[in-house]
């Protein structure tokens, strides 16, 4: 195959994914959005696949951070699901799921932040969780039906990030291995 | 590039060009020439959050992977499209995440394709290295009781349908002018649709339920909604939200017996915790005082919902005539045991409550798909492995058919990607041997031509797509559903 073509495509990639942001745009709104312009106009918002791990650089996610100035930068860690340790800057008033999304980390948001899942459950750090304003009714109630509860379970969508919060460890919750039907024993592949 | 890899490529390119697929658009030569290995073929049944989930995982986890998503209907999404209430749409905000997957270079949607009829299980394991069923659970489990074929009788799968416009459950024309409705179960499907039938219709108006069931909702004559469960209040199959929303829907005022909460409270403390909370909701409701805004609501109410528990029903009444549901007669029955496993055992003692519509919501049931896929008649599921179906190299499986048909999306996310971190295990550890270049759907687009099967594609499901959202719009709702087949694969393919 000619190189050009590869070439060629691959920046054209890059291209695309330094031109649109890489953010969910939804989920800066925080809260408890109404979703409705968004289903009516459904449009890809975060370019997850491809686009994110052609481009080398985090680029858009630090350079925004750098024009902070410090006291608007918190240092996050999130601990992946394999037990990683990845530190991030992050800028006060983003919210966590955001920020993981920002810098390529593998939690969801399916409801887009609109409090109507609990795909973006994460494990809070003991230090700051009591910092953490309570979880209203709706994220509670949302929390009730996230796979592998904790006391320190929350949403990431509704961990808003605060100048106090510097240092907190969001850990994703480890992928359970057993959902099979009540009785059912896995068989020997 | 490695050598290897460009000589696989150009072996793989002549192949194509001889078998006069040469046609193969340009996104597929590039993606093949920038492997370092050859390409994994891997096909997805199923369009639903399961298929889509699992596909998302593979496609972001492995660059050498294509995946094709194949679909019974001319549209994609399942139950997000088809199951999920229309007044419920921020739980659809995940087909926006679906879409990127759909968009992806390596990812292919073929809708109008029944995986078993237009081509067979067979066909797909030879134009595959791995094939993943996803295909959820499209039937229902019977009550097993005389009259569940009388008219006014249907089940939740299909009265969702009917709602929800799929395009089976379109002529269900359910018949709401008796005052009183039974709904058998006391799950999330069985409050959906409670709800449904409750709501203000100035809420519906706004939601994307079909224009034909919002016209039958809004000329429903309908005052009592009395939910049924077999068990008691600690067994109820409800999530929280669903049962506040409930609580506090406008116009309609709940009805809890507080002799069926005297004593749960003991219960209370050694359960966990979102058994614990839903309890405390249930008992808040039936046994406080509501307070000034709930009992001014529920005094001016002129519909009301019901729980009623330890009720198995035995026969459901017809009318004079025989021609239709009047009535339901249960069997009272008693705990044996507690907690999650509690087994309701009859009583010997019978009650019979008039209604002119029941909605048995007691589970949604799969079926199997072929001879050659192994199945578990008393599970309703495929044997599987966390995925791996049992005895079937190269097959796997995800979602409801994985797991039954229990749990939300979340539930459903991780289940589709475990299957999918056992397909990328495979792959690696070379159990799935992808070393022979497979064809994908290139093997099968001639298969379908010559069945008459026109498939639709990702395109052509947004043309439809961009269409439902124009109509909907003229009559301030975010979609109209198209509701025909025929409708919906012209305008694909204009």
């Amino acid at each position: 195959m000619p190189t050009s073509t590869m070439l060629g495509r691959g920046m054209a990639v890059v291209l695309k994914s330094s031109l649109s942001p890489l953010l969910t745009c939804s989920a800066e709104t925080g809260r408890t959005k109404t979703s409705c312009r968004l289903w009516m106009n459904p449009r890809p918002r975060r370019l997850f696949a491809e686009s994110m791990s052609l481009c080398t650089t985090a680029g858009v996610s630090h350079s925004e951070v750098d024009q902070d100035s410090d006291k608007n930068v918190i240092n996050v860690v999130f601990v992946d699901r394999s037990g990683q340790r990845i530190p991030v800057k992050a800028k006060v008033g983003d919210n966590a799921l955001h920020l993981a999304h920002k810098h390529g980390i593998d939690l969801e948001g399916a409801c887009e932040a609109s409090l109507a899942c609990s795909t973006c459950h994460v494990y809070v750090s003991d230090a700051f969780y009591d910092k953490l304003p309570e979880p209203d009714e709706r994220e509670e109630d949302m929390l009730d039906m996230a796979p592998l509860l904790q006391e320190n379970s929350r949403l990431g969508c509704q961990v808003i990030l605060t100048p106090e919060l510097d240092g907190i460890e969001l850990t994703l919750p480890k992928i359970t291995r057993n959902f099979y039907v009540d009785g059912h024993k896995p068989a020997s592949h | 590039m490695s050598a290897y890899c460009s000589r696989w490529t150009l072996r793989f390119l002549n192949r194509l060009c001889v078998s006069g697929l040469a046609k193969t658009n340009n996104k597929h030569v590039q993606h093949f020439s920038s492997q370092t290995s050859p390409s994994v073929q891997v096909c997805i049944v199923g369009s639903g959050p399961a298929g889509f989930y699992t596909a998302q995982h593979l496609l972001k986890s492995h660059k050498g992977i294509h995946v094709d998503i194949f679909e019974k209907l001319p549209v994609p999404f399942g139950l997000v499209r088809f199951g999920v209430a229309p007044d419920h749409p921020e739980v659809k905000n995940v087909i926006n995440t679906f879409t990127q997957t759909a968009h992806l270079e390596r990812c292919e949607f073929f809708g109008n394709v029944t995986i078993g009829s237009d081509i067979t299980m067979e066909e797909l394991k030879m134009a595959y290295h791995a094939v993943i069923l996803c295909y959820g659970a499209e039937g229902s489990r019977s009550l097993g009781v005389p009259g569940e074929k009388l008219s006014g009788v249907y089940s939740a799968k299909d009265f969702v349908g009917w709602y929800n416009g799929l395009p089976a459950n379109k002529d269900l024309n359910p018949d709401l002018s008796s005052d009183a409705v039974v709904i058998l179960g006391q799950g999330n499907v069985a409050l959906d649709v409670a709800r449904i039938l409750l709501s203000p219709v100035e809420l519906l108006k706004k939601t994307d339920i079909t224009q034909a069931s919002l016209d039958s909702v809004a000329a429903s004559k309908i005052k009592r909604v009395v939910i049924v469960g077999r068990r008691g209040p600690l067994q109820v199959a409800c999530t929280i939200k669903e049962l506040r929303e409930m609580v506090n829907l406008p116009g309609t005022k709940p009805v809890l017996d507080r002799r069926d909460f005297e004593g749960i409270k003991d219960a209370l403390k050694d359960i966990a915790r979102p058994r614990k909370r839903l309890t405390e909701l249930l008992m808040k409701v039936a046994m406080e005082e509501p307070s000034g805004r709930d009992a001014e609501r529920w005094a001016a109410a002129s519909q009301e919902w019901s729980l009623r528990f330890l009720r198995s029903p035995i026969k459901i009444l017809p009318t004079a005539d025989g021609k239709k549901v009047a009535g339901i007669r249960f069997a009272v029955t008693t705990l044996e045991g507690s907690g999650e496993n509690a087994k309701a055992v009859l009583t010997g003692q019978e009650e019979e409550v008039s209604c002119g519509l029941i909605v048995s919501s007691i589970g949604y049931k799969s079926l199997p798909i072929d001879d050659g896929v192994p199945f578990d008649e008393t599970q309703g599921v495929i044997p599987n492995d966390m995925g791996r179906v049992c005895q079937t190299p190269g097959l796997y499986c995800s979602g409801w058919v994985k797991r039954g048909p229990t749990g939300v999306i979340a539930t459903t996310m991780n289940d589709s990607f475990e299957t999918a971190r056992c397909v990328l295990e495979d792959i690696d550890s070379r159990v799935l041997d992808c070393s022979m270049a497979k064809p994908g759907h290139h093997a099968l687009r001639g298969l379908l031509e010559k069945r008459g099967v026109t498939p639709v594609s990702f395109s052509g499901w947004e043309k439809i797509d961009a269409l439902e959202v124009t109509r909907g719009d003229e009559i301030g709702k975010p979609r109209e559903k198209l509701l025909d087949v025929q409708e919906m694969l012209q305008l694909a393919r204009a």
